[in-house]
């Protein structure tokens, strides 16, 4: 008799625990790889290919199944500290290999030497160039990410690569850059 | 409501936390006049005085422009448009510092008075009742009328902003607390100009429509609180309500705290909650645009502090610099430190100099001794005290908001509500550690705008890059179904039979004898000596554009020619660096070409070799190598001495020839200009810059290259047709080959007489031949910059490698002659595609000619 | 021309930390006064002895740091400290008590952590707490009142005792501690607490020479200087009111409680208002902004949860007074009372704490 309540409790219990873990697993199923995906949420996604993959995405991938986590030029000190924090790894220096200016930037064609190659276009990675071929080509500003990438294509070296200048709306209160000169 | 106003009409207020009372100071200009300057020598004016957009500029410069003539334009709702405050000439429009902390410099304009201050035609409104809400509104804005208390938003917009919101507007409050210690400007305003504020304020009560008009106001002003009482006292709606004196009393939210009791929301604006504020001195500027008709060209402006020997409120005109203010009311200059702040003690800013103009919010201009305000003081730790949180005015907990904000934590500062923060300075004010807690705010402020900014720049370069992404993988797959589904509908055409088809297939075929023909032409041309043909060339200057053409061609061989005649081993040697870097930087061009320009490759080409010139020339200069490539332009009749005029010069015989060769050379010439410049900085000698520039004007020419000698020629031909896009895949086609022939030389002469004779092999040779091409420049990319031995024996590999090209070609065409052999089965067929050929051939041979009797 | 640049607000209120510090240190003087009066110069010399080592070890920590040494050795608050630490110990303790307690509250509680402003316990009560612990021989030989001591104490004694253990004329400290009549005399709470173990009740205790009259000699007046001192910083608004109120209020409250319960085993409530550190602690310990709560009602918090800790230590501790032990307690918990004693911001419908939770 007592064998019998045994195994029903433990077959009850047993049954308990499975419908839990059933639940569970419904319940809190996450899709994809969160990982990847919340360290490509980090990324400045420039896709400048600087770290050395095309574009951000493929990047994040690549952090989240091992490589090195300070090969983003563009992020910077601040993107190694986040994407460490969200690993749980040691923040390193940026890597020598990577190191860039880190000033934003935004390209710029100097239209009247432009002659519509369309070779700037082909390799903006987020379609912030217009034009056509034999038609002078422009820079979306607000959409340029500054990753460098038309800069080299460009067979008549008309595209330049200007930091982005400061408004009174993006100026960061650094007061000790306005120059003061004291009255003789 | 009816509590609220029985409390104001019981002197009762509410009160809002902490709040500071700094030394007032006011007495230093309460007592005097306004007084009104003499006219500046110069007037400048930022073309964005306000919180929005800023407009076009309607004027330029050496316009004449009289007072009140609207300067900017714009369509833009958020867009105030500025005036001349005085009659006289627009000197200049350029960048200069603005009244903004940061001492940005923005576009502003330049209006020298002349003196005689003549109005533009205005028209007087004498009952504005009349007028309708629209009209009213359309008034106001193009008066340029913005907040005049600090912020500057467009009056138009709050003043319309009940119609935004469906809510009842309850309270008009006409701020008039001013709480900054030493500005009186309200104070003497309301003093001497009440009945046309009393104006104003009817002209928004007009407008607004709001139940109770409360005109909040400090109880350190008793003489204009009499003022306005008196002015009131018919004014049913109008109540005038004494506060007690606490800074920051004047702020928006805390006023309406005070009057009414109501908190604003975070995030909403105080028309939400039935409430709508103006400052005092808008109301003035309102009747004043609405009954005079006079835009917003000058405002009261308290000029003050014991730097000053005559402080007192000004009338400014808009655009007058500090100095001039400053300078009217006795500056004495500050042995250390001194600043200029614009604005109050509490929230105003230090200019950088006073070439600053007094704008449409400077209510106060304050020349403090050093007695006064001390030099600043070195912060030392923060011991937590909590008083400025005791002060603080929108309860927030500035000592953690500090440690948050030099920690960098943007999430803690915004749980912990930054954005609330009014930057009253109240919580600076108390603090004995001297921490500038309101700076450190603004700086995380802004840190997280960025922050926020380049998020969302993230997100849509995300989105952007995955569109693009999923675009290119799309067009690839659309590409390869078209191309699928061209070459089968081809196929089936041709194996129809039909006489299109037959058509199609001699049009090939036609192209191909074409191809052919110019070939042998260029062999021609090529077997030639290159002194006969120079000589022949200028001797009959048949066709103007060809004879150029060819002579180009021929001085290039020249130089080549005497580039190998030298027994300059080195001078070889970097000529043949230089061929075959230029290759190397080529060939990407050359294989778009076919379907691209031979703009680009041109340009490529000339860019590279401008490149690797000026490269090769700074690093070692063989002044014979100079002279024989600067020789060989020479040739070209294009000889020019000057670096700048050299592609110009170019330029203009190709113009000759070209239009759009003239455009593309105008491009390589400035690009190579740059390049020049940089290159040749430090000691270039004169004579390099001829070479360098000669080099570019040369352009495909001038290269010693054996490979691209054919390439020029077909080129220049080119010119001549005027089909030149379409035959340009078919000359690129020819060219490789030619390429193939020039390399293997004798070798494979067979090849190439097969390819001439068997037409009908057309399809296949067309790869054929194209494949050979490709062989030719592969290894050309592989060859490394080294000694001519190198340069044979990569040209041997070139030969095998062309071999086994021929060779696979052959096999090919084995392959193909059977299909063809079918083709031709009917007669009419061949008949037809002999007839095309001959045709073909007979144009080859004309071209042929044409050229032999040219050169 | 061109000008001097700075952020706003350009003025400021003319008050400083060191000015702060300085009024802090002149208010403990009545107390000091008092104590002196009672018991003689051995506090005094404890305070020069803590200040001199404090200020030696600021200024050895400072250069170690690379800080700004005249600024920061001399902003009060390193003196203050030395002070308070230098009232709390007994007057008869051998003197490298004090050394060592200044040096340790400095160099480990205070500058280790980041120095001022960053310390999470008052570095005068850790220094206490921590040679409470590991000297308590020397830590408890309390000076009894000199009015009721068997042996004339001078100035020249008192040294000869810190510095030798035994006065000029060869008694040791324990012999100082006797009473006229002969036995060992302790303070007021531990006669109470040591008498109620012994099954005597409280009022049999306020019978014992050390309580005299009222709650203790001398004892009573010490805290009535710092009361004194503390109102007088009220009322300059050195320090806030809430948190001295709160605590002597709660501690009121409990003990009346308490006492109502059961008068024969619970002292008065005013015993315990005027018995060992408690004013001290109520104005010159709990006050200090650093390591204390920041919001009024964390204040009240922080106060109320130090005077409980008082009094169950007190009732039931193994140590008769617990006012270090209570202010490193709610040292302790201040950073969580002011998590979530958050005011509302203006314009925020919702408590930060309450917005904190709905986020989570």
């Amino acid at each position: 008799m007592s064998i019998v309540i045994a195994i029903l409790v433990i077959g009850f219990i047993a049954l308990l625990f499975g419908a839990l873990l059933g639940y569970a697993s419904i319940r809190f199923k996450v899709e994809g790889d969160p990982l990847a995906e919340q360290i490509d949420d980090l990324l400045p996604q420039t896709q400048c290919g600087q770290c050395g993959y095309p574009g951000c995405k493929p990047y994040a991938d690549a952090v989240a199944n091992g490589e090195a986590i300070n090969k983003c030029a563009p992020g910077g000190e601040e993107t190694i500290k986040k994407i460490a924090e969200l690993m749980g790894v040691e923040v390193q220096a940026l890597d020598e290999n990577h190191a860039t200016d880190n000033t934003p930037k935004v390209a710029f064609i100097i239209e009247e030497d432009c002659i519509g190659c369309t070779k700037c276009i082909q390799a903006c990675p987020v379609d912030a160039i217009i034009g056509t071929t034999k038609q002078m080509h422009t820079v979306i500003v607000d959409e340029c990410t500054g990753c460098d990438l038309c800069v080299a294509p460009c067979p008549v070296d008309c595209i330049e690569m200007r930091p982005i200048e400061t408004t009174k709306q993006s100026w960061q209160w650094d007061l000790n850059s306005i120059p003061v000169t004291q009255v003789d | 409501m009816n509590s609220i106003i029985n409390r104001i009409d019981k002197n009762q207020f509410w009160k809002f936390h902490g709040g500071i009372h700094p030394p007032e100071q006011k007495f230093i200009t309460e007592n005097k006049p306004i007084r009104t300057l003499p006219l500046p020598k110069e007037l400048i004016l930022p073309l964005q005085q306000h919180i929005g957009q800023a407009g076009e500029l309607i004027v330029s410069v050496g316009d004449k422009v009289l007072k009140g003539q609207v300067l900017t334009a714009s369509n833009h709702p958020m867009a105030v448009p500025i005036h001349a405050p005085t009659s006289g000439t627009i000197t200049a429009i350029k960048d200069a510092t603005i009244a903004h902390p940061s001492a940005l410099q923005e576009p502003c304009l330049f209006l020298a008075p002349d003196g005689n201050d003549t109005w533009q035609q205005r028209n007087i409104c004498t009952d504005y009742h009349k007028l309708s809400r629209f009209e009213l509104l359309e008034k106001i804005a193009n008066a340029g009328i913005a907040g005049m208390g600090g912020a500057g938003f467009p009056t138009h917009i709050k003043a319309n902003s009940s119609a935004a919101h469906s809510k009842r507007i309850e309270f008009l409050i006409i701020n008039a607390a001013e709480c900054e210690p030493y500005i009186t400007a309200d104070d003497l305003l309301i003093r001497e100009q009440s009945p046309t504020i009393i104006d104003g304020i009817n002209i928004l009560h007009q407008l607004i429509n709001p139940e109770y008009v409360l005109i909040g106001i400090e109880d350190n002003k008793p003489e204009a609180i009499k003022t306005l009482q008196n002015a009131t006292k018919d004014l049913e709606h109008i109540r005038v309500c004494v506060i007690p004196t606490k800074y920051p009393s004047g702020g928006e939210k805390q006023l309406i705290q005070i009057l009414t009791g109501k908190e604003i929301p975070s995030g909403f604006l105080p028309s939400s909650q039935g409430i709508i504020m103006q400052n005092i001195a808008t109301c003035y500027a309102i009747a004043d645009a609405v009954i005079n008709d006079i835009p917003l060209i000058k405002r009261v402006t308290t000029v003050t502090g014991l730097g000053l020997n005559k402080p007192q409120n000004v009338w400014a005109l808009l655009g007058t610099p500090v100095n001039y203010l400053l300078e009217q009311c006795e500056y004495q200059p500050q042995s250390n430190k001194q600043r200029v702040i614009m604005g109050g003690p509490m929230m105003g800013f230090t200019l950088p100099s006073g070439n600053v103009p007094v704008v449409k919010i400077t209510n106060c201009v304050l020349a403090p001794s050093e007695k006064e305000i001390a030099a600043e003081n070195t912060e030392v730790e923060c011991i937590r005290c909590g008083q400025c949180a005791d002060v603080c005015p929108a309860q927030l907990l500035p000592q953690e908001l500090q440690w948050s904000a030099k920690a960098k934590d943007h999430e803690q500062l915004e749980t912990l509500n930054l954005f609330d923060c009014i930057e009253c300075g109240a919580c600076a004010y108390v603090c004995p550690s001297y921490i500038p807690l309101v700076h450190y705010y603004r700086i995380g402020k802004a840190e997280i705008r960025e922050q926020k900014q380049l998020e969302i720049k993230a997100e849509k370069a995300k989105i952007r890059f995955e569109a693009r992404k999923l675009r290119l993988e799309r067009d690839k797959k659309a590409r390869e179904e078209k191309q699928r589904k061209a070459a089968e509908a081809r196929k089936a055409r041709m194996n129809s039979g039909t006489p299109e088809a037959k058509n199609e297939m001699s049009a090939v075929a036609a192209a191909l004898a074409r191809v052919k023909a110019k070939k042998a032409q260029t062999t021609d041309t090529a077997t030639t000596t290159p002194q006969e043909q120079a000589v022949e060339a200028s001797e009959k200057p048949k066709n103007p554009q060809i004879a150029a053409a060819i002579a180009r061609a021929k001085a290039k061989k020249l130089a080549n020619q005497n580039n190998f005649d030298t027994e300059n081993p080195a001078k070889i040697k970097d000529k043949q660096d230089n061929q075959t870097d230029n290759k190397t930087e080529s060939k990407p061009a050359l294989e778009v070409s076919p379907e691209d320009k031979k703009a680009k490759v041109a340009a490529t080409i000339a860019k590279a070799k401008a490149k690797k010139l000026a490269k090769e020339n700074t690093a070692k200069e063989t002044p014979s190598t100079v002279t024989e490539e600067s020789d060989a332009p020479a040739a070209e009749t294009v000889k020019v001495p000057d670096v700048v005029e050299t592609p110009k010069l170019t330029e203009a015989t190709v113009a000759n020839e070209d239009d759009k060769k003239a455009k593309i050379a105008a491009t390589i010439a400035k690009a190579k200009a740059k390049k020049l410049a940089k290159e040749n900085t430090a000691k270039e000698t004169p004579s390099t810059v001829t070479e360098e520039s000669d080099a570019p004007a040369a352009e495909t020419v001038k290269t010693p290259d054996v490979v691209e000698t054919p390439k020029v020629t077909e080129a220049n031909v080119k010119n001549v047709d005027d089909k030149k896009a379409k035959i340009a895949a078919t000359i690129a086609k020819a060219k490789a080959k030619k390429l193939a022939k020039e390399n293997t030389a004798k070798e494979v002469p067979s090849t190439v007489t097969e390819e001439s004779d068997v037409p009908a092999t057309d399809t296949s040779k067309a790869a054929n031949t194209q494949k050979v091409a490709e062989t030719v420049k592969a290894p050309e990319i592989i060859e490394t910059p080294k000694v001519t031995d190198a340069t044979v024996a990569n040209e041997d590999d070139k030969k095998a490698k062309i071999a086994q090209a021929v060779a696979k070609a052959r096999a090919k065409k084995e392959v193909t002659t059977p299909t063809d052999s079918k083709d031709t089965s009917k007669n009419t067929i061949a008949e037809e595609k002999k007839k095309r050929i001959a045709e073909a051939v007979a144009k080859a041979k004309a071209k042929k000619q044409q050229r032999s009797e040219l050169t | 021309m061109a000008f001097w640049i700075a952020s706003s607000p350009h003025n400021h209120l003319k008050n400083k930390t060191s000015a702060l510090m300085r009024l802090v240190i002149y208010a403990t003087i009545p107390g000091i006064l008092a104590q002196w009066y009672f018991f003689g110069w051995g506090n005094l010399i404890h305070i020069s002895l803590a200040i001199a080592s404090a200020l030696v070890a600021e200024f050895f920590i400072l250069s170690l740091r690379e800080k700004k040494i005249p600024e920061q050795i001399f902003d009060g608050s390193a003196i203050l400290t030395a002070i308070l630490l230098g009232i709390s110990l007994p007057a008869l303790a051998p003197w490298w008590i004090s050394i060592l307690g200044a040096a340790f509250a400095i160099i480990i509680v205070k500058q280790l952590y980041g120095g001022l402003g960053h310390n999470p316990f008052n570095p005068a009560m850790a220094g206490y707490v921590m040679l409470l612990i590991s000297f308590p021989v020397q830590m408890t030989s309390w000076q009894p009142p000199l009015q009721l001591m068997a042996i004339d104490l001078s100035a020249f004694d008192t040294l000869s005792v810190i510095f030798t253990s035994y006065t000029t004329d060869g008694y040791s400290v324990e012999q100082l501690k006797r009473h006229i009549d002969g036995y060992t005399m302790a303070t007021p709470l531990d006669t109470v607490k040591t008498n109620l173990t012994l099954g005597l009740t409280i009022a049999e205790s306020m019978d014992s020479a050390v309580i005299g009259k009222n709650f203790g000699i001398g004892w009573e007046w010490v805290n009535a200087g710092f009361l004194l001192g503390g109102l007088f910083l009220i009322f300059k608004k050195a320090i806030d009111w809430i948190t001295p109120f709160s605590f002597l209020f709660s501690l009121f409250l409990f003990s009346f409680i308490a006492f109502m319960y059961s008068p024969d085993s619970n002292a008065s409530t005013m015993f315990h208002w005027f018995n060992g550190a408690c004013m001290l602690g109520a104005f010159f310990i709990l006050t200090d902004p650093v390591s204390g709560a920041t919001s009024n009602k964390g204040r009240m918090i922080f106060g109320a949860l130090a005077a409980l800790l008082v009094f169950i230590i007190r009732k039931y501790g193994g140590y008769p007074e617990a006012m270090a032990f209570a202010v490193l307690l709610c040292n302790m918990s201040a950073p969580l009372i002011d998590q979530y004693t958050r005011p509302r911001t203006y314009g925020h419908k919702k408590t930060q704490n309450a917005q904190d939770k709905t986020n989570a």
